[in-house]
């Protein structure tokens, strides 16, 4: 399956973030699987008409967070991610987003119950990658 | 002098009469870099420009451009320099070929083959008259031109100025284009957010004739940010917050824009007591606006080296 990446200029979110932040999703809903190419750095960039070194920064970051590897003269890949954080670090990652989010629906009047049917409806939209969860390996 | 340079000034200065147009510019440009060179109109950016080309004799200060001094570049450093500027010397009569003709007798390194790339990028017919050319087209033939001779250094002032869409979306494809070579530097100035987001991996701003950033795109996007503060009632004064830019006020709530955002920011924060306190990503062109508008405190340099705590 191939993946395709958008970018905004003028967003709050600085273009390499795009990049990564699209990846991961695609990732994590199923879209792009273990083995699927990505768009060689340059190739990217020209089709995006961004720097190179933009793609890279992002290529850079989610090669360190184990999600994508490059393999020599074949070009650039999705990997199985190995497990980069302990259930610990995990969640000391995750809490914060959680309460942001839940700070958010607060102030905006929606009841916990609304929250998590929202949330429930979301997980229901993502599937597994294939070979079974990424953190049990 | 870093050899990693390919423009480096100290002190560099130029008054018109009593009135500083670029006062005191440290300015340091990495090769290899796409580096924009930002600010307000009239601000000294076209005089920088002119001073580095050795077309403007500085009051005082030091430059130099590709291991030369500015103030005395021989003809051989200039064959290396690619600049485009609005007043591109071009004769009406002469058709789209012949320009380039023309110009590539002054070039021993002209390369035909970029010339007809990127007057292709652009849909010039190399029959058409200069005189029969749109703004864009004008744009593009300007491009062709200073892009065939393979300058080593491209210094494009203000180059996106009255483009359509189409033209400058080529442009832009061109500048990404020329970052196939890795040794070649791009120094541009622009009003164009969106292009600085696209193409620069560097940004200097000058204000006033100040340079005040002068540093990778992403230390300036990280080095300014804005905090949302809430509280219970009335939201408490704001006294010294270190690199307090803007302060917005409103009910319940604070939004500050800070630049050298840190710990000594954080804490001076914190004292305010808010009951929540939130970090709000912003744009390129809101941490361009909340640095350069007229609220705020404004003696921040913000460089690489000079990066406080």
């Amino acid at each position: 399956m191939t993946i395709n990446l958008n970018i905004n200029t003028g967003s709050n979110t600085p273009i390499y973030k795009q990049i990564t932040d699209q990846v991961r999703m695609a990732v994590a809903s199923g879209r792009l699987a273990v083995d699927d190419q990505l768009p060689s750095i340059r190739a990217l960039a020209e089709r995006l008409v961004i720097n190179p070194n933009t793609v890279a920064r992002a290529y850079a970051d989610l090669a360190r967070e184990g999600l994508i590897e490059s393999r020599a003269g074949r070009g650039v890949f999705v990997t199985r991610k190995r497990k980069m954080f302990t259930r610990e670090e995990g969640w000391r990652r995750l809490e914060p987003l959680m309460d942001a989010v839940i700070g958010e629906a607060m102030v905006l009047d929606f009841t916990p119950q609304e929250l998590r049917e929202a949330i429930e409806k979301k997980l229901g939209q993502w599937k597994p990658q294939k070979g079974g969860s990424r953190n049990d390996e | 002098m870093n050899e990693q340079s390919v423009i480096q000034t100290r002190g560099l200065t130029r008054y018109f009469g009593a009135k500083p147009a670029v006062h005191d510019l440290n300015l340091e440009v990495p090769r290899g870099s796409v580096f924009a060179f930002l600010g307000r109109n009239g601000s000294g950016k076209t005089t920088t420009i002119r001073m580095l080309l050795g077309l403007l004799e500085p009051t005082r200060g030091q430059g130099s451009i590709l291991g030369y001094d500015i103030r005395t570049l021989p003809p051989e450093a200039r064959a290396r320099i690619g600049y485009l500027t609005e007043e591109h010397q071009l004769y009406g009569w002469m058709s789209v070929k012949e320009c380039g003709g023309f110009q590539s007798q002054f070039y021993p390194r002209w390369n035909e083959k970029i010339f007809r790339g990127v007057i292709g990028h652009f849909s010039l017919k190399p029959a058409a008259r200069v005189k029969d050319l749109s703004r864009g087209e004008r744009a593009g033939l300007c491009l062709g031109l200073t892009l065939a001779p393979e300058p080593e250094l491209l210094i494009l002032d203000d180059p996106a100025m009255g483009l359509d869409p189409v033209a400058h979306r080529s442009l832009i494809e061109s500048m990404i284009y020329l970052t196939r070579r890795s040794d070649r530097t791009i120094f541009f100035s622009s009003h164009q957010l969106a292009d600085v987001e696209r193409v620069a991996d560097y940004v200097a701003i000058l204000d006033r004739s100040v340079l005040r950033v002068c540093c990778s795109l992403e230390t300036f996007r990280n080095s300014v940010q804005q905090v949302r503060l809430r509280f219970p009632g009335v939201p408490p004064p704001v006294q010294n917050i270190p690199g307090l830019l803007q302060a917005f006020r409103a009910e319940g709530e604070l939004r500050l824009t800070c630049v050298h955002y840190g710990a000594a920011t954080e804490q001076a924060l914190r004292a305010l007591a808010p009951a929540q306190m939130e970090m709000v990503p912003l744009s390129l062109e809101d941490a361009f606006i909340s640095y350069l508008g007229e609220r705020g405190e404004k003696s921040f340099i913000l460089s690489e080296t000079e990066a406080q705590p």
